[in-house]
């Protein structure tokens, strides 16, 4: 009687633990960041890429438009990638697509848009990252929606064209 | 008297050196508590990526401006979640890490306490 009662338990405990492993033996061991959403935009002040101005988020964001904010970098394979995309979402007048160029060297920089083209309005630099964290990025290629100083979406990695379909869908 | 001079010249040495050990003793208390998000397994302070090397930047950049440790690990938390820091607070997502040892501990007890003292 005494054994059987001791049976049980041991079975469950083994089944537990199966059911754990066998869970996390499919999960991946690298941290996929959640992407929150719908939060305010950081308030900051930035030195422009191709103009000698100095802009503070206010002057950058106004309200009643969509925006596009893209962490970009010359040196970042992925961003050419998804230029061309960029490039394409430009043409969109009720978009307006504002870039941030993370830890670059401005001469390579400009060079980066005369051979691929320009799709942004305004640049602004972010020299040492410190910037694109206020944001709560974590590198380059990142990409935000804006609308009414409020952060609808972010894309962590390069845009393909499922999001470019996305972001045409948003800002309709 | 020439090994007088030369004992002068060590202890100037040994004691100059402490004068540097205390550089920055805030920035990598706060840094060693951040999860470098990129990186696998190191803190913000162990890590030389790009990412980590940003946080220190504006870590920096917070004690300046005079905030405290607790309101730096809030303004992560606040963008990136509480992954970021190494010890989470306690809420909804993590009542059962606080409170799984405490349960363990009251339910051993209780057998304890049921199979020795009871039966006694």
């Amino acid at each position: 009687m005494k054994k059987k009662l001791i049976k049980y338990p041991i079975i469950l405990i083994f089944l537990i633990i199966f059911v754990v492993f066998y869970k996390s033996l499919k999960d991946t061991n690298i941290y996929t960041p959640e992407t929150k959403i719908n939060y305010d935009i950081p308030i900051f002040s930035a030195d422009l890429l191709l103009l000698n101005e100095n802009l503070t988020s206010t002057e950058i964001f106004e309200l009643d438009k969509f925006y596009l904010l893209n962490i970009w970098a010359s040196w970042c394979v992925p961003c050419r990638d998804e230029h061309s995309i960029l490039m394409t979402l430009s043409k969109n007048n009720k978009l307006n697509i504002i870039g941030m160029n993370y830890k670059d060297n401005k001469k390579n920089a400009k060079s980066f848009l005369d051979e691929l083209g320009n799709p942004y309005q305004k640049i602004i630099v972010d020299k040492n990252g410190t910037n694109s964290i206020e944001w709560g990025a974590y590198g380059v290629p990142e990409t935000f929606i804006i609308y009414n100083n409020k952060i609808l979406k972010k894309y962590i990695g390069p845009l393909n064209q499922e999001l470019f379909a996305e972001i045409q869908k948003i800002i309709k | 008297m020439k090994i007088f001079k030369k004992f002068i010249i060590i202890i100037l040495l040994l004691t100059f050196n402490n004068l540097y050990a205390n550089e920055n003793s805030e920035r990598n208390e706060i840094t060693k508590n951040l999860r470098c998000l990129i990186c696998q397994g190191q803190s913000v302070y162990d890590s030389d990526s790009d990412f980590a090397n940003s946080m220190k930047i504006l870590v920096d950049k917070k004690l300046e401006e005079g905030l405290t440790e607790k309101e730096i690990y809030n303004y992560f938390k606040k963008k990136y979640g509480d992954w970021i820091l190494y010890d989470p607070g306690l809420n909804k997502n993590t009542y059962l890490l606080w409170l799984l040892p405490i349960l363990i501990f009251l339910f051993g007890g209780a057998i304890i306490f049921k199979s020795f003292i009871l039966k006694k």
